[in-house]
Formats: structure tokens, sequence, C-alpha cells
């Protein structure tokens, strides 16, 4: 430390916290930016708005609701800090649901090989967009658009109406409880209701997790982030520029498509309408998390308090009675907003100074 | 016959800078020519054009051709927007379709209460227009002074546009009864030319002659190639791309009047659907770069018919509304692969090893 | 040392559209030697040093290693045979840590270790006494620091031969002794280093051998001692270099030209790019210059003329008037005109017409609502065609396809277009072939004498500062440091006005 505080003397005079600031890195930055807005907004909502937020399972619920979403921003994130994007999970997750749905009740399919075709779909789309993106250099937005709107048609030729699945397999996965001991509270009868989880919220943290790990610590993660943030010098310091934008949007894809399964154990039902919006959703978090959209700069866990504080913002809105449906969407969008212009702006100071 | 008008009023304009780019027009020809030759050998029928009356007794002209020229006028006038915020800020406005519900709805709320008169709906739709005007003024200064990449800028319209539009009425659906309201979607008594082709055809001279007599499609274009050197040349590349949004908000304003009119009232979720992706889709059909730069409106304007053309004819083979944006999605990435500079050289350098080996053969 | 040969080159060839880069170049590197490339800008050196590195592809010729031919197709490549390089450009990652950039890229294994990483780069920080720490992010480092990082990184990588492109330009005179340290050292170990610089001092001060290009041509291979300076710039200007000596005549009235009011007199001027307050006078007829190592803020004191730069403070008066400069129209409108630097970046609009480029200036001065006339406006276009002889096939042709010469007098009829009162010409030479380079230093010349325009030229040229001007303001680390008159203008007057005259 001593050693630290020596040599950035001499690059900057005057220790101060603006220099504290401005040594930390811009991941670290807006990482840390985000969980104050989370914890703040979190508190300020047990403060004003009652105890409902201090129940343990209202904060579960949290997850509960939003595994698919936090899944999907992940991979979002992913393609984002190598300065791509995917606006593709959503309408994908809406496929994703449908090819399941139907291969479940009308060809009589299991669990696992539905599965199997939700992944298939996703490595699929990794294929594509990868290889237009990474090898064929077209502008990551409109290969996404175009595979937005393609999974958006391929849904309704797939099936064109909502039904529910009725697979009793599935259906056994998707009531499925894990009881998370010690969180339970007792209810006006003084019966014990145990605190739970939905698997999807298992395997939401795992990505997570998985993520976290790979960005930190394999050459591979790292890549990531320095071709986000610039892909000429990247290639120059030996980087291999195409495979790492294209692994970036294969595991993109992937884990989308795992996201969309989720999302289908979730809501148990195939509809072209499912998840819309989620790309819109899925960006916001990642923006509210800490990941720049010129890219370089992002983290896992930033991206997971970024959908938290989304979905916290949106339970304070409709706690506040404000529970119209477009209110959520508005809502969406002027944090989206927000961030944005808290991210160029932090960022433009950071460099003028 | 709009296809003439367009690229003869504006070829005038733009001879100044097509004399490389007249081979832009390949693109969209090509692709004309195989939708037209497709019809004719699937149905010739396709081109039939018949003088009726509709249900009031008037003159209509009716048949997929008038469908075509009917229904593309939107997609048309869009188009003139995007393809001036295309070249300026290199990216594409997503918002156009929630922002012309934001319009729509803008112009029902203020005639829902009043009669429909022609102060009231010049007033209405003068509202609408600078709602709309201010809506891209937003978004224009989301990419221009805070450098946000413009589809993520407009992405936050995007999201919060429609349920905007549902806000401004309460969530009712006014309808407007008054038939002079439906003039603008529909036809004028004794016009049998639907009136949406004649609010396109305006709007495609009206920027004709901005585009003449002002010096905006040089600065767009210079500041789409070079904002540093643009500056340096005295043109303030921020206030040049905020112009070109509030072109577009005005063009969705007219679009948003096209759009209630034709139904005489609105539905927040579906009015416009995906048609930002049409609008950019013109662009890029019209052979212009979606990175920004040069740009030909009069190609534009001939890729939004194109798309017309398209989606008419898929309808007309029974492709359900819904399974649209699949088939859209597959020429969008044809055309983006096909114009992407990787496959352009790659293409150029086996046309080159094909020609030398046959010259080859020959010696 | 004469024995093992590290690397060579053989008939390399590499052809840009249009432009032939680089003709049957040969080049060899002895182990254990400093090797310096030359040659003037646009000779070929960059390109040779990017087919080495695998950022171009050669068209011809081979590249041997040891002996053993090698196929570098990229920088990994070039990599992996044991070639590390230095550019002239950061060309690390801004976003990543001091660390990292030391570290991405190289090495087996899949997994980053952080600890070990940090500490190696702490221990190669401290031994090259770098003022950082492993765990800064790279971006809030100095230029300074930020290319001694890059120099770690090549040399922690055990390369057998080391490029280092031009990397003292951002570089103090300490950090400067410490990389000539550090390459002796290597060079003691084995290591071949391909040095590419234009201070012709400190080619002499470390290399061995010199090889010198011209117009993409193998000029020919020297050892330094038989290779006196004199004659290593006559190699590197070619024949030329006589009939570049006596385009300026001595003119007797030179010293009547500074009566009367300043055409642009500047007082106290000071902008947001870093440069000290700066005073500043031209007269009519005048051509001067800045001169300074790069960085040394020369172009940041006529860009916060031009109101390039935002202007913090002082100020600026035209024939004695005050006036404000808050943007470029601002400038061009009380009659400035300025040719940047970087032609690239700031000055041509790479898909537009030679037409177009040509009456930008003109017509955002005429403002958006009076477009010029097609008519009109190829008028102008084909007037400084013919004017200034600018080869392009039409005036409709864009003028990303012109070579870079014609490119710049396109720029160059833009500014005259224009009429101004005080032309900025910032680096109008760079990067351009030898016989545009006098055409326009006669231009510059012919405009003040003839037309009573004031002209500022900057040049990174010290010979063509002598020939062209007749009073040079010089630099050093952001300041102006001193003023040299036209008696005064000798190479080792000015090279010890910018050394700070302590030789």
């Amino acid at each position: 430390m001593a050693k630290n505080a020596k040599a950035t003397a001499v690059t900057a005079p005057k220790p101060s916290l603006a220099k504290r600031v401005r040594n930390m890195s811009d991941t670290n930055l807006l990482l840390t930016i985000t969980i104050t807005v989370f914890v703040l907004m979190y508190l300020s909502a047990i403060l004003f708005l009652g105890s409902g937020f201090l129940k343990p399972q209202m904060f579960l619920n949290i997850l509960n609701e939003n595994a698919a979403l936090i899944i999907l921003s992940c991979a979002m994130s992913l393609v984002m800090i190598t300065g791509g994007i995917d606006i593709s999970v959503g309408t994908m997750t809406a496929l994703v649901c449908m090819s399941c749905a139907v291969h479940l009740d009308y060809k009589g399919g299991n669990v696992f090989t539905a599965l199997l075709i939700a992944l298939a779909i996703g490595v699929g789309y990794g294929l594509v967009q990868g290889y237009l993106v990474a090898y064929l250099n077209i502008q990551p937005f409109i290969v996404s658009l175009a595979g937005m709107f393609f999974a958006k048609g391929a849904t309704t030729i797939v099936n064109a109406t909502q039904f529910n699945v009725e697979n009793a397999q599935f259906q056994a996965l998707k009531s499925k409880r894990i009881y998370v001991p010690g969180l339970g509270s007792t209810n006006k009868h003084g019966i014990y209701i145990p605190a739970y989880v939905e698997i999807g919220v298992i395997v939401a943290l795992l990505v997570v997790i998985g993520l976290f790990v790979f960005l930190r610590w394999t050459k591979m993660g790292r890549s990531f982030y320095a071709v986000g943030g610039n892909a000429a010098n990247a290639s120059l310091l030996g980087i291999n520029v195409k495979l790492t934008k294209f692994t970036a949007h294969m595991m993109c894809s992937v884990i989308a498509s795992i996201g969309g399964f989720v999302y289908f154990m979730h809501v148990g039902s195939g509809s072209p309408s499912h998840a819309a919006g989620a790309e819109m959703n899925a960006i916001a978090s990642s923006i509210i998390g800490g990941t720049m959209l010129s890219g370089g700069v992002g983290n896992i866990a930033g991206t997971f308090f970024g959908v938290l504080s989304l979905s916290t913002i949106k339970n304070i809105v409709s706690a506040l009675g404000f529970d119209e449906a477009w209110w959520t969407n508005i809502t969406v969008a002027a944090m989206l907003c927000l961030f944005l212009v808290i991210q160029s702006i932090v960022l433009k100071r950071k460099t003028n100074k | 016959m709009t296809q003439k008008v367009s690229t003869k009023k504006s070829g005038s304009f733009l001879e100044t800078v097509v004399a490389l780019t007249r081979k832009q027009f390949f693109i969209p020809i090509a692709a004309l020519t195989i939708l037209v030759l497709f019809n004719l050998i699937m149905d010739p029928s396709f081109f039939a054009i018949k003088l009726g009356t509709n249900s009031n007794g008037d003159p209509v002209l009716s048949g997929y051709l008038i469908t075509i020229l009917n229904n593309a006028s939107e997609l048309v006038i869009l188009a003139i927007g995007m393809t001036l915020v295309t070249s300026a800020s290199g990216g594409q406005d997503i918002s156009v379709g929630s922002t012309i519900a934001i319009a729509g709805s803008v112009i029902l709320r203020i005639l829902c209460n009043r009669p429909i008169t022609v102060a009231n709906m010049l007033f209405a739709f003068l509202v609408a227009a600078i709602v709309s005007m201010i809506f891209g003024a937003f978004n224009g200064v989301l990419v221009a002074y805070f450098k946000i990449q413009p589809m993520i800028a407009t992405l936050i319209l995007f999201t919060a546009g429609r349920s905007i539009a549902a806000w401004i009425n309460n969530n009712t659906l006014p309808v407007i009864n008054d038939p002079t309201f439906a003039y603008f979607g529909n036809f004028i008594p004794g016009i049998p030319v639907p009136t949406p082709f004649f609010i396109a055809a305006i709007c495609v001279i009206i920027i004709t002659l901005v585009l003449k007599f002002t010096t905006l499609g040089l600065y767009s274009q210079a500041v789409g190639i070079n904002p540093s050197s643009s500056r340096l040349n005295g043109i303030d590349p921020a206030k040049v791309k905020l112009i070109t949004y509030i072109i577009l908000g005005l063009c969705v304003a007219v679009v948003g009047l096209i759009k209630v009119s034709r139904i005489s009232t609105i539905n927040y979720s579906v009015v416009a659907k995906d048609i930002e992706m049409d609008a950019i889709l013109a662009v890029a059909l019209g052979g212009n770069s979606l990175g920004g730069g040069k740009f030909n409106m009069a190609s534009s304007i001939m890729g939004a018919y194109i798309i017309q053309f398209l989606t008419t004819t898929l309808f007309k083979f029974k492709v359900e509304s819904t399974a649209l944006p699949a088939y859209k999605a597959i020429v969008v990435i044809i055309l983006v692969v096909l114009s992407a500079p990787v496959v352009r050289e790659k293409m150029s350098a086996f046309w080159k090893k094909v020609t030398s080996k046959s010259a080859k053969e020959a010696a | 040392m004469e024995n093992d040969v590290l690397l060579q080159l053989n008939g390399i060839c590499k052809y840009f559209p249009g432009v032939r880069a680089l003709h049957n170049v040969d080049f060899t590197l002895r182990s254990g030697e400093i090797h310096a490339l030359m040659g003037e800008n646009g000779a070929g050196k960059s390109t040779l040093i990017k087919v080495l590195t695998g950022v171009y592809t050669k068209d011809e010729g081979k590249v041997r290693i040891e002996g053993k031919e090698a196929n570098i197709k990229s920088p990994q490549d070039a990599q992996n045979v044991g070639i590390s390089t230095v550019y002239q450009e950061i060309a690390l990652c801004p976003n990543l840590t001091v660390a990292e950039n030391m570290f991405i890229g190289r090495g087996k294994g899949k997994i980053t270790n952080w600890k070990k990483m940090n500490a190696r780069t702490t221990e190669l920080l401290t031994s090259l006494g770098i003022p950082a720490t492993a765990t800064q992010q790279l971006g809030s480092c100095s230029i300074a620091v930020q290319q001694m990082v890059a120099i770690a990184r090549a040399v922690d990588m055990e390369c057998k031969v080391l490029i280092l492109d031009e990397p003292t330009s951002s570089l103090d005179e300490n950090e400067v002794a410490k990389l000539f340290k550090l390459m002796r050292d290597l060079k003691a170990k084995g290591v071949g280093i391909i040095f590419v610089t234009h201070f012709l001092d400190q080619v002499y001060e470390v290399c061995d051998r010199i090889t010198v290009l011209r117009d993409g041509q193998l000029v020919g291979e020297y050892v330094i001692q038989d290779l006196p300076r004199v004659q290593l710039v006559s190699k590197m200007l070619g024949k030329e270099f006589d009939e570049m000596s006596d385009i300026k005549t001595v003119d007797p009235e030179a010293e009547d030209i500074k009566v009367g009011t300043p055409v642009i007199e500047c007082t106290g001027l000071q902008s947001d790019a870093g440069i000290k307050p700066f005073d500043f006078k031209i007269w009519k007829g005048e051509v001067n210059g800045f001169t300074g190592l790069l960085g040394s803020g020369r172009s940041e004191c006529v860009r916060s003329i031009f109101g390039a730069d935002k202007v913090i403070a002082g100020e600026v008066k035209i024939d004695g008037k005050p006036i404000k400069i808050k943007k470029p129209l601002d400038a061009m409108k009380a009659g400035i005109g300025y040719l940047p630097e970087d032609r690239k970046l700031d000055g041509i609009v790479y898909d537009l017409s030679v037409k177009d480029n040509i009456i930008l200036a003109y017509q955002v001065m005429k403002g958006w609502n009076h477009p010029i006339s097609k008519a009109k406006a190829e008028e102008f276009a084909q007037k400084y065609i013919e004017l200034l002889e600018i080869k392009t096939a039409s005036s409709e042709t864009p003028i990303g396809q012109l070579s870079g010469g014609n490119q710049q007098k396109c720029i160059l009829a833009r500014w005259l277009l224009t009429d101004p009162k005080y032309l900025i010409l910032d680096e109008p030479t760079r990067g351009i072939d030898i016989g545009t380079k006098v055409e326009i230093q006669k231009l510059a010349l012919k405009l003040a004498k003839e037309e009573g325009k004031s002209v500022t030229f900057i040049s990174s040229e010290l010979d063509e500062m002598i020939r062209t001007c007749s009073r040079l303001i010089v630099m050093r680390d952001r300041k102006v440091v001193g003023e040299l008159n036209e008696s005064e203008l000798t190479q080792n007057k000015i090279m010890e006005t910018i050394a700070g005259g302590e030789s």
C-alpha cells in the first residue's frame, strides 16, 4: 500500500477521494455505484413503504420472478463487454418456450429432450450471429435485430396461440420448491411458512457465479474485456479478436437459451408474447449494473444487482399505487435513461481530469 | 409512378453526389425485378387494377398495386427521416413505432372532445408534430450531446413509447366517428387514389426542396463520414445530428396522423408495430450504408416501396402476418451479408480469380 | 557480431490499391545489434514493420527467422516466433490494469493467475523505474507511462527480435536514457533490435547499423561509423536534396514585414488541451512557424488560435481589433484558415467527392440556407484542380481514392477558396511525396509574397522549416521557449533552443 501511494504520487500529486475514484478501474467504479443505488433503494423501500419489503420471502420472490431475467442479463453483459449487443434474447426466449411446449405436449417429448431443443436453438443462434458479427464484421445490432424478428416470426410458425403445458414430468419440475432454512416466517395463525426459491433461481445463481469466475480468471474472459476496450490494440497484443467475439456471441446465445428454459419452467406455457421486451430489461439491467455500452467495462455481479434494482424499483412503483401496466415500462425506460446519462457523465469527468 | 416522381425529382438534386452512387440503384432495382418477375410467373392478376366504388359510392381504385402504393406511404415518409438520421449519426432510430403511437394518441386526445373541423384537425396535427419533434429531440440530445449509440439511446423510447401513448389517453381507445377525419388514411370522395399516397408524395417533394435549397444533405453526410473534420470546417456536428432527429420526429407525426386516420382510432400495442424494422430495411435496401455517411434519398424511398411490395406479395401467398418478421429477417440478413465489406472483398477477389482463369484458358 | 543472422527479409513487396508501399525490400538483422530503420515519412518503414508483425500480409517475398522461413499472418504468429513490438501509438487496452496489459495475449494456459501476474509486474515496474502500480487501470496513467508499460511488456516477452517503432516521441530525456540502457542490456543478451526514430541524435547514440528506405525501396544498409549525418540525410531525401535547398531566395525586404499592426495578435492564449499561455504575432505577408518536438504543443497552439480546442484564457486581435473565437466558424469568419495536422482524421471527408471537399469550408461560411449551386461548385473545383494540379479522375471522384499529396492539395484548395487573411498549415507535407512537398512549400511562400497573406507553417522536418519560414517560435513541454529570427535560423541554433540550450 505504501508503495502504491508512493508510485501514484508521481503521477497525481493531490491525494483525495476524487483521486481514489480516479484510480479505481471503470468496472469497479460503476459496480460501486450500482450496489450503492440498490442498497439505498431497498432501504428506502423498507423505510417508507412498510415492512413488506422486510420479509425474506419478498426478496426471494424477486429472485423467483426474475431468475430468467438474471440469466438473460448475464448473457447480454457478456456480449456488451466485448463491445457488442444482442437484442434477440427476448424473442428467442419466446421461441424456446413455444418449441419446448409444443415438443412436450403435442409431440410427447420429455423434459430432457426439451432442454436439448432449447440448447440447440441457442447454439444455432450463436453460430449464425457469432459468425456474422465476428467474421463478416456486420454490426451486432443489425444482426441481432434480424435475429429478434426471425424468432418473433418463427415462434408463431411453430404455434400461433398460447397454451399451457400439461406434461406431468414438467409440472413436477415446475412446481418444485427449494426451501431456504432459517428465512421462513410465521403468519397470523401462527403457522410457520418456510421461505422457498424455484429451481430457476439455483440455475441463475450458478450462471452468475460461473460467469463471474469465467470473466475474472480465465484468459478468454479477460480477452472479452481487452476486445471491448480496444479491438485493434487487443489484436496487436496477440489476442484472436474474431474468435473472442464469436465466443462471446456463442456463449450469449447458449446462456440465453438456458434463460429461456428457466423462463419456460417459471411460466409453464408457450406463447408468442412471452418475454416481450425482455431484451430491453436485460440491456437496462446490464447498464444499471455498470456494463458500458462502448464495451470493455462491466461485471456480472453488477448485472445481478442491476436486475435486483430494476425489479425493486418496479415493486416500489406499484407499491406507490401506480399499478397500471404502462408505468412499469416507463419506469424501466426512465431508469435506463438515468444510468446512461450517469455513465456518460461519470466517465467524461474521469477522462477530463 | 411514384418511383418515377421520386427518382426524377431527387435525381436533379442528387446529381452532385450521384455520379458514383448510380450503381447504388442496382440493389433496389434488382430486388424489384425479382419481385415483379416472381409475381408475373405465379399469378399475373397481381398487377390488375380495377376501378370500383366503395361503400359510400365514391369511385376508388383497387388491386394489389394500389394496396402497395397506399400502404407504403407511411414507410416512405419514415424512410426520409431514417435516411437522414442514419447518414448523420451512423445509427438508426428504433423508437419510431412507439413514437408513432404517441403522435396518434395526441391527435386522438385533442380531437375526441372537439368538433371535427379543419382548424381543429390542423391544431391536433400541429400539437402532435411538436410533441413528436420533442421526442425526436430527446433522442437527438442523447445521441449528439451524451454520445450514446443511437440504437441504445432510442431504446428508451422504444420501451416506454407505447406506454406513454396509452397514458396520454388514460388507456382508453377514443374513436372519431366523423368521416372527414378518415380522409387522411383512406380516400377523399371523388378521388380514386388513396390519400396517403398524396401525403407521401408531398413529403417527398418537401424533402427534395429542402435538400436542394439547404446544405442539410452535405452537412449530414460530412458529419456522418468525419465529424472531427466537419467541426474544423465550421459545422457543429451535434447540432446537425439533433436536427436530423427532429426531422425524423416530424415524419413520425405525419405517419401518426395517417395511422389513426386509417382506422379512426388507435391500438397502442399494435399500431405501427415493427415499422422500425421496415424503415431500417428500406434504408439498407436503398443501398445506403447503415454505418452512416453518404446517402441517396431517392434510393431509400424506392427501398420503402419494395419492402411494401414484398409484404403484399407475402400476404397474397397467405403468409400469416405474425410470421412475416421471420421472412423479412432473412431478407435483412441476406442484404447485410451481401453489402458487408468483407464479403464484397471476397467476392471481388473470387471474380478476379474466375476471370483471370478464364482469360488464361482462352489464351 | 557479423556471424549469426537473426532475421532476414528478402524481396518484400506490399501493394495497396493504387500505391506501391514496398517494392523488393531486403533487410537483415543480426543478433546482438541495434539496427536503425530510417526514411522519411511515407518511405515504407511503418509498412515494413507491419508486415513483420503480421498486421499486414506481404504480397511477395520471404521472411526467415534464424534461417527458417516464417509465415507471419497475425500479431499472434509474430509473438510466437519471437518478435515483439512497441508501436508509436499506444497499442494497449486502456480499460485493463497495468498488469493485465503486460500479460494478456501471451503465455500458455487458460487461467489468469492474478497474484503471480501482479507480483511479476510490480517487480518489472520497479526495476525499470516506471511510476505506476500493477493494479492501476492503464487509462489513468500518463501517455509516457503507458508507453513505458508497452516497452516493459515487449522486453519481458523474452523475444529474439524487438521492434521499437518511434517509441521515444512521447518520452522525456530521463525516460529515453532508461530505454537506451535497457536496449543495450538486451543487446548484450543477443536480442536483435529494430529501432525506428526521427531523431538523428538517438540513432547515432545507440545504433550499430542503419538501413535506409525511400519511396518504398531499399536505399542501402550501412555500418554507422561509415555514414556521417549529412550523408544519411541525403540518402533519406534522395537526389532532390539540391532542388529543395534553393526554393527560398533571401528577401532583402524581409525586415520591413514586421511593421504596423499585426494581422493576428494573441496574448496569453491558453486552451484546454494543456498548453501554457502563449503570445503570438504575425504580420501581413509573413511566413512564420512553430517548431518543437512531437507533442511539444505546437499543434495545440495553432488549434487554440483557430478555436479548434476550447480556449480558456487570453485574447486574440485581428488587425488590432479584439475578437472572440469560440468555435472554428468564428475563426473562419474572421479570415483564418486551418489545414489540420492529421489529414485523415481531421482533414478529408473520405467518401465525399473532391468537389464537395473543396467547397466545404466556403459553403459553411455562406450558411446553411445558401447552398452553392452545382455549376458554381464545379467551377470552383475545376479552378483549383487546375491551379494546384490536383491529379484526380474528375471532380466527382471520392477524395479517399486520391493519393496523400493530392488529398492534401484538396484541403489546401478548400482553404484558399475561403480567401483567408491568415492561413495555418499544420504539417502540410507529412506523408506525401517529395515533389508535392516542394510544391506546397513554394505555394506557402507565394501566398505570402504575392497575395500578402500571413502563413504559419508547421513541420517536423527542420530543414523544411528553415527553408520556408522567416521566423520560428520554438516550443518545449507545451510552452513557448524562444523565438528565432531569420538570421538565427540554422539547424544547430534551432536544435539548441529546442533542447533547452544545455549543450
